[in-house]
């Protein structure tokens, strides 16, 4: 059988466009990689049934929209095709037009591949972290900002650890309340921008003041001292981080002066990168960002310059949840336009775009205008500055899977590499497990160019065997999250909930 | 002014200008991309003689594989560029095959064992139980090739001295300048380049420069996928491992598409996954029907790669040429201009012969090979 639309997403901006689409009546799809629906805003308190006030190490109130997440969430399970704990690795155009999803999903005979056929399918990746390398990064207990509040989810385990949060951007605040929260010793704050980031901008001042108030109370509460021109440029220690150097920051992020904190965890993060690379596999253009980010280049109904390809959220440019799910709204209204432009066929006159631009309401747009601004804006209060390269010595890992240190980049840029994309041909940065996603952004500093579009065609690792089943899945037998052929099935039919949480 | 002007900084290229400085002439190597940027950077590497047929490319192959591994034990043994001459394993899944292999390599006159069905895991323990034979070859090796051409060209530049080699990278070749009607160099995007003989080594984009000739080379790109594993603790599989089909392929003449198990493991840890052959013109578009195909070929030969992760495969543009041969040698059509591009699947391991062979020809000695199966006017010569 063939969907209507297959999101791949879990989050705010899948979980709405998901939403949306099957309200309208259409035959859905949507796929996660985790456990439970949520995305990196939610997931780690998007358990069923919890309240927000009771989640691990959240203060009260400090997830904002959760409410409104899970009753969405709900409504979808009961009436969409929710496929958790499926790894999305490809997404291609098919002979006959039509889409297919790859997946793989755990089982007791091992990985099983899964194929999606859809007419249309919505990118609502997310984004992950974007680090900055340091001396020591490769310590145990360096952790990203959003690894840091992976570990929340499991109370207890950073209850009593000594953290030092580090990075730029709005993010660092809830990281390190979280962390406090939940029992740790916040040592510090260090943003690595300036003091007046926030202020400065108008806007920000406007839609962003209230919350950055609340967690600038939260951490008076724990006394979590936050620091700005500061940064940690190196971590120490003979097994796992011991100690840090937190260094005083000239405007381009140079060091000043440097002192030495006793601590045992870092939680770094310099921004983030979209997860765009099922669009590039689908050949869809792409954009730089504000922040040097490439992002999926979308019309004002989600479009991507791929016909039945839709993106919402973080994919389209870092904007937060708040925008992700407006964007989720309006991508699942314009495949709802264009899904009756088909059925009413082309006798209407009314080319499928024009009337997925009428589908959505003004005040969406407008309101998806304000914010895109907004996230734009923090993009542009919050920049990453070249002095970290100066952070670095030779035998700086650049690449952590493949343990690269950065004398290895040096060379390859010797040998004649001139871009990204040839230092890691000739030095391995970037070609290991995590497929350049940690290293990237560093690395394309490093080469002195702007972030190149991802070429991943296999997006996660995959096992042969899976991959080998994939093709055959490919040539018709269409396999979906609840192990039966769902061929039989009337169109429109409402899809018993496969919703699979632990 | 250049002795020697290379279009690409490919493998070929590298090899071309490699040998060129060590023969004492200047060289100046222009590419409008990195050093291994195109069909290099997407190779395996392969440096075969297992899979040519007898005659001159099979000759060009193992003059080539004597010119890697001197090249190798001159730079310290791995040349810097992984060089290992790991052997290479042609399995055969029928009886029938299997003479059809010891028939072909009986042929071939190069160093070869035949191995019977029940010795094939004393050589390969992790191979299925169900083949019928196969040929060990043992002078198959393996360079990484990125860095093989990197290293070429640095080692061209710090043994005969950094003037005789200069290397103009991210400058585009816009034409060919010519004087009398003979090549006097380069019109690139950042200007003119002028030299004594300009070598095309544009790999699969070596028609377009033969084209700014104003020469015909009828090169096309035939698409070729990798699949890479994850790093393995222990190294699986020890040789190149192909099975008999490979051969068939890489002389078919088809343009759809054809697939057969070549399989290795590299010094990083990974297993590398080949080989397809289709000719689509430059589409990149990654095909999910061929990598699972790739997939279920070496899980075939090597059951234990079942749970083994892909994670990540490449594709790349095979230069090919209507007869399977590269072109190699001077153009009768434009005096000063000479081609070294169209290798295939086999531009790695034949480049050291190829930039070598040019190199005597260019420095005025007679070349090692008969360069006359390669030469550049073959493909008009019946118009003629």
């Amino acid at each position: 059988m063939t969907y209507d639309l297959v999101v791949v997403g879990g989050g705010p901006a899948g979980v709405a466009g998901a939403l949306t689409a099957v309200r309208a009546g259409l035959r859905v799809a949507l796929v996660d990689s985790g456990a439970r629906l949520g995305g990196q805003y939610f997931r780690h308190c998007a358990v069923p049934g919890a309240v927000p006030g009771a989640v691990p190490g959240a203060v009260p109130g400090a997830v904002p929209g959760l409410g409104r997440f899970l009753r969405q969430a709900r409504a979808l399970g009961e009436r969409a095709d929710v496929l958790l704990r499926h790894q999305v690795w490809s997404a291609a155009r098919e002979p006959d037009a039509t889409l297919a999803v790859h997946g793989v999903t755990p089982s007791p005979e091992g990985e099983r591949p899964v194929v999606l056929r859809t007419r249309r399918l919505l990118i609502a990746t997310g984004a992950y972290d974007r680090p900055l390398p340091f001396p020591g990064w490769d310590l145990p207990g360096v952790l990203t900002a959003g690894g840091a509040q992976a570990l929340l989810k499991g109370s207890g385990v950073v209850a009593g650890r000594r953290v030092v949060v580090s990075g730029t951007g709005p993010f660092l605040l809830p990281a390190a309340c979280g962390l406090a929260g939940a029992g740790a010793r916040v040592l510090g704050v260090y943003e690595a921008g300036g003091a007046l980031g926030l202020a400065r901008r108008p806007l920000l001042a406007l839609d962003k003041a209230g919350e950055a108030a609340r967690y600038a109370v939260d951490l008076a509460r724990h006394r979590v001292p936050y620091r700005t021109r500061q940064a940690v440029v190196a971590a120490h220690g003979e097994r796992e981080v011991e100690a840090v150097t937190v260094a005083r920051l000239d405007k381009g992020w140079n060091i000043i002066a440097t002192r030495v904190v006793e601590c045992d965890t870092v939680a770094a993060g310099y921004g983030f990168v979209p997860q765009i690379e099922l669009g590039t596999q689908l050949g869809c253009g792409t954009r730089h960002d504000v922040d040097g980010s490439q992002v999926l280049t979308v019309d004002t109904g989600q479009r991507t310059t791929v016909p039945g390809v839709w993106a919402a959220g973080e994919p389209t440019g870092v904007g937060g949840w708040r925008l992700s799910e407006l964007e989720g709204r309006v991508a699942g209204l314009a495949v709802v336009a264009d899904s009756r432009a088909l059925h009413a066929g082309p006798a209407t006159g009314t080319a499928p775009r024009e009337g997925a631009a009428r589908a959505v309401p003004g005040v969406l747009v407008r309101r998806r205008v304000r914010w895109r601004r907004f996230g734009e804006a923090l993009q542009r209060a919050y920049p990453v500055k070249p002095g970290w390269q100066g952070w670095l010595r030779d035998d700086t890992l650049v690449c952590r899977c493949e343990e690269v240190p950065l004398a290895r980049v040096r060379e390859a840029q010797d040998l004649g590499a001139t871009d990204a994309r040839s230092i890691k041909l000739l030095a391995r940065p970037g070609m290991g497990w995590c497929q350049g996603r940690v290293c990237g952004y560093a690395l394309s500093c490093l080469a002195g160019e702007p972030p190149q579009p991802p070429r991943r065609p296999i997006a996660q690792p995959v096992t042969l065997g899976a991959l080998s089943e994939s093709g055959e899945a490919s040539a018709g037998v269409t396999v979906d999250g609840t192990g039966g052929a769902r061929a039989d099935d009337p169109p429109s039919h409402p899809n018993p909930p496969t919703r699979r949480n632990s | 002014m250049s002795d020697v002007i290379v279009v690409g900084a490919g493998v070929v290229g590298a090899a071309c200008a490699y040998y060129a400085a060590r023969a004492g002439l200047d060289v100046t190597v222009i590419d409008r991309g990195p050093v291994a940027g195109g069909t290099t950077g997407s190779g395996e590497g392969n440096v075969l003689v297992s899979d040519k047929e007898p005659g001159p490319e099979l000759e060009l192959a193992v003059l080539s594989n004597r010119l890697w591994r001197s090249l190798a034990q001159r730079y310290g043994g791995d040349g810097g560029f992984e060089f290992e001459a790991k052997g290479g394993l042609v399995v055969a899944e029928t009886p029938e095959i299997q003479e059809r292999l010891a028939g072909l390599a009986a042929k071939q006159d190069v160093e070869h064992t035949l191995v019977p069905a029940g010795s094939l895991r004393d050589y390969e323990p992790h191979l299925a139980g169900d083949l019928a034979g196969g040929v060990l070859y043992p002078q198959d090796a393996q360079v990484q090739p990125m860095l093989a051409a990197a290293a070429l060209l640095r080692h061209a530049a710090r043994s005969y001295g950094q003037g005789a080699l200069r290397l103009r990278l991210g400058t585009a070749v816009t034409g060919i300048t010519r004087s009398g009607g003979r090549a006097t160099g380069v019109r690139t995007s950042k200007g003119d380049v002028r030299g004594g003989a300009v070598i095309n080594a544009a790999g699969t984009w070596g028609g377009e420069v033969a084209a700014l000739a104003g020469v015909d080379l009828p090169i096309l790109p035939r698409r070729g996928f990798i699949l890479v594993t994850e790093p393995l603790r222990e190294p699986l599989i020890r040789h190149k491992v192909y099975t008999a089909a490979y051969v068939t392929n890489v002389a078919s003449d088809s343009p759809e598409l054809e697939t057969s198990a070549v399989v290795e493991g590299t010094p990083a840890g990974t297993v590398l996954i080949g080989a397809s052959r289709e000719r689509v013109g430059f589409d990149r578009t990654t095909s999910v029907p061929v990598l699972a195909r790739l997939a279920g070929q070496a899980v075939a030969l090597f059951p234990t790669l079942r749970d083994v992760r892909a994670i990540r495969s490449y594709c790349g543009f095979r230069p090919y040429c209507p007869d399977h041969l590269p072109v190699i040698g001077p153009d009768p059509r434009m005096p000063g201009l000479y081609h070294a591009c169209g290798h295939e699947g086999a531009g790695i391991g034949l480049a050291p012969a190829t930039g070598h062979l040019l190199a005597q020809l260019i420095a005025g000695h007679r070349p090692d090979l008969d360069l006359s199966p390669f030469r550049p006017g073959r493909f008009s010569e019946e118009d003629q």
